[in-house]
């Protein structure tokens, strides 16, 4: 549409497949393009003032609220953060468990986005349900993908959606180890599948757009392992932080137009987290299953294409079946299902790698074991510089694209990050900027 | 896009829409969940409406209306009146939905107070002193209760919809599960406290089968006792603040729990 400034506007009022609430505006003046703002306007819930007075114990429950898409990931930096403060390190089986329902976690909102959020874009459809209508199996083979991921998760954690086990310490109760062995079949089933997909998602069209991203992530002290449950916080550019040092390192900035903060490294600027920060850093960490089918997907020496973005979320979902497998092969049930520990005061942080980016979670906690003040930054405040430049470099290459087209693009740009928003705006600090 | 061949089942579907109030969007994936029926779905019904799930979007009126997420704006006061607006039968789905969920902890405390604690500028900050349920602004013909609400009982809701008939949804405790599974009582062997003698069943009974108390996100049963079970969970060890944070969870503002929850609070200032 045209303003009376001659000025186009291309705007989204609510966008579609990505969860939670949002909304896009672009303003363009001839082929300059003016402003571009991803804005979120889900009411604020007040999850880290709520907190306060409540038990340290009942950290992971409350804030795996925050996102009924990646609970896991709340659960984790959480229990994290918390076992920290009381001077615990979880390890062995146990830790091999919480590595294990965090596959799950990944398999499932993966598949999720892959399938029936992303891939609709790519091959023109309005949805995931029109997609099945002209390639029912694929849809098919997403929906086995996400419900084997599902499946993982409620063997150990009782359900897909807030699972009931994850505790400070580990978890109320062990899996058998004929539980997790009944998994197997479908697991490797998946995994065979997983390499076709990959396949598939290396043959789509990819827009161009090459970008030059810092890009942040987890990277494991275990050598050999893909980051996704615990490590220290690290960057293209040189970060290497413990994750202590999150607050040193990164800083949140509020914008007028949303209700998110957008986070940024201190004197310098956005950065990227999620699976192309992952697998660019950590591919060399990949088992050879997995490292294979993206060198055969053409991104084995990295990728800095956002719209690519669907082919390493391809090889993820491979990894993490590969990944799960494995930690089956090697789980015997603890004596016992939690690390004990005295309640002290102290102060803690927690990061792991949520399916769409980096989760930090921070608490201080009293001599009687309530939490004092909490922090959490999830992934989609962290990335959501990183969308809005994605969206001007797009849109200043495009600008010719009629405009239901480049809203299309610009709507496509915007899922390559499987931005959750719903994560993203329950802790915003706002600090308006007026001019 | 490629138009789908009208078929009679096509032509005759009833209209699904599905909205998004403040929530963490984990009821409405319990849809998405539903791996096996998910694509058998569209043959029952046209899913006209659905944000998560696509970008068309069919106009209304709509046949029936999920909705997930309680009100707490006052735009969002006006929203669910047109949603009400445009829908045959509306359904609530979640302790978000149906009784204003965690966020409803906000309905005992300062409102600013706890905007001030997580922004520097609360002033910019539009919302209501309160969480709500949808209930509480406009008529609903049926409330599926859960945090997260279980996708098997979602499906009954729809069926028991297309069906013309009353969703069979029991109300009875957790402990009538808990019995059905074969689970060990856990506050009788373990002396673990437990809510589920007081709470909406729905969930199968996962935590006394995982070995930890439940935490009610379900919701109160219908006719629950609380005095009664909070007596019990003091034999056990558990202090006024763990009864007061008990009852005020998922579930704060169901009326029981709240109810619940107050009284504990009233001693609580008594103790001090």
């Amino acid at each position: 549409m045209s303003t009376a400034d001659g000025a186009r506007r291309i705007e989204t009022a609510a966008l579609a497949r990505v969860e939670g609430e949002g909304a896009m505006h672009v303003r363009i003046r001839g082929d300059e393009v003016l402003a571009v703002e991803l804005r979120i306007y889900e009411p604020p819930r007040f999850f880290e003032a709520l907190l306060r007075g409540r038990a340290l114990e009942e950290a992971p429950d409350i804030t795996a609220r925050i996102c009924g898409i990646c609970p896991i990931a709340y659960q984790t930096s959480a229990c994290q953060a918390m076992e920290d403060a009381l001077g615990i390190t979880v390890t062995g089986p146990l830790r091999d468990l919480r590595r294990l329902i965090y596959c799950g976690e990944w398999i499932e909102s993966h598949a999720l986005h892959l399938y029936l959020l992303h891939a609709p874009d790519f091959l023109g459809y309005e949805s995931g349900f029109a997609m099945a209508a002209d390639h029912r199996g694929i849809v098919e083979r997403g929906l086995r993908a996400k419900k084997a991921g599902n499946r993982l998760i409620e063997v150990i954690g009782g359900r897909a959606v807030h699972p009931v086990n994850v505790r400070v310490g580990g978890f109320y109760r062990a899996p058998e180890r004929r539980q997790l062995e009944a998994l197997r079949p479908e697991l490797e089933r998946c995994r065979d599948e997983a390499l076709a997909t990959v396949r598939w998602c290396a043959g789509l069209d990819f827009p161009d757009l090459e970008r030059d991203y810092e890009l942040v992530c987890l990277r494991s002290q275990r050598a050999g392992e893909y980051p996704i449950d615990d490590g220290r916080i690290v960057s293209s550019k040189g970060i290497d932080v413990a994750p202590a040092g999150f607050d040193a390192t990164f800083e949140e900035r509020q914008v007028p137009h949303s209700t998110a903060l957008h986070a940024r490294v201190r004197e310098r600027g956005s950065y990227l987290t999620g699976p192309m920060a992952r697998f660019d850093l950590n591919r060399e960490r990949l088992p050879p299953i997995a490292a294979d089918a993206a060198t055969e997907a053409g991104i084995g020496e990295g990728c800095s294409n956002p719209f690519r973005s669907i082919v390493v979320r391809a090889v993820e979902i491979l990894f993490a079946f590969d990944e799960a497998l494995r930690l089956i092969d090697r789980y015997e049930r603890p004596d016992r299902p939690f690390v004990a520990y005295r309640t002290r005061a102290g102060i803690g942080h927690g990061v792991s790698e949520a399916p769409r980016g980096m989760l930090y979670h921070r608490y201080e906690i009293d001599d009687a074991g309530e939490i004092v003040a909490a922090w959490i930054v999830p992934p989609t405040s962290q990335n959501q510089r990183s969308i809005e430049e994605d969206l001007a470099e797009f849109v200043a290459a495009n600008v010719r694209l009629p405009d239901d087209e480049l809203r299309r693009r610009c709507e496509q740009t915007i899922r390559n990050y499987d931005p959750c928003i719903s994560c993203s705006t329950h802790f915003l600090r706002l600090e308006v900027e007026r001019e | 896009m490629p138009a789908a061949t009208p078929t009679r089942s096509t032509l005759a579907r009833p209209k699904l829409a599905v909205w998004k109030f403040a929530s963490c969007d984990g009821c409405q994936l319990s849809l998405l969940d539903l791996e096996d029926e998910l694509l058998t779905l569209p043959e029952r019904i046209e899913v006209a409406y659905f944000l998560e799930a696509s970008r068309a979007v069919v106009e209304g009126p709509y046949d029936l209306s999920l909705v997930e997420g309680s009100v707490t704006t006052r735009a969002d006061v006006e929203r669910i009146r047109e949603v009400r607006r445009v829908s045959r039968h509306l359904v609530t789905i979640g302790a978000c939905a149906t009784a204003g969920g965690i966020q409803a902890l906000r309905n005992f405390a300062d409102v600013g107070e706890l905007a001030a604690a997580v922004y520097p500028s609360p002033s910019y900050i539009s919302t209501l002193e309160t969480s709500t349920p949808i209930a509480a602004s406009v008529p609903v013909d049926f409330e599926l209760h859960g945090c997260p609400i279980d996708r098997h009982q979602l499906l009954e809701v729809i069926s028991a919809f297309l069906a013309r008939r009353r969703p069979a949804i029991p109300a009875y405790s957790v402990c009538v599960e808990c019995k059905r599974r074969g689970n060990v009582c856990v506050m009788v062997a373990r002396g673990t406290p437990c809510l589920g003698p007081v709470t909406h069943a729905g969930c199968g009974a996962i935590c006394p089968g995982h070995d930890r108390g439940c935490y009610g996100c379900f919701g109160p049963m219908e006719t629950p006792n609380p005095g009664s079970l909070s007596a019990s969970m003091r034999d056990l060890g558990a202090e006024t603040p763990d009864l007061i944070r008990a009852y005020r969870g998922f579930n704060a503002a169901a009326p029981a729990f709240r109810a619940a929850g107050d009284a504990h609070a009233a001693e609580s200032e008594a103790e001090a």
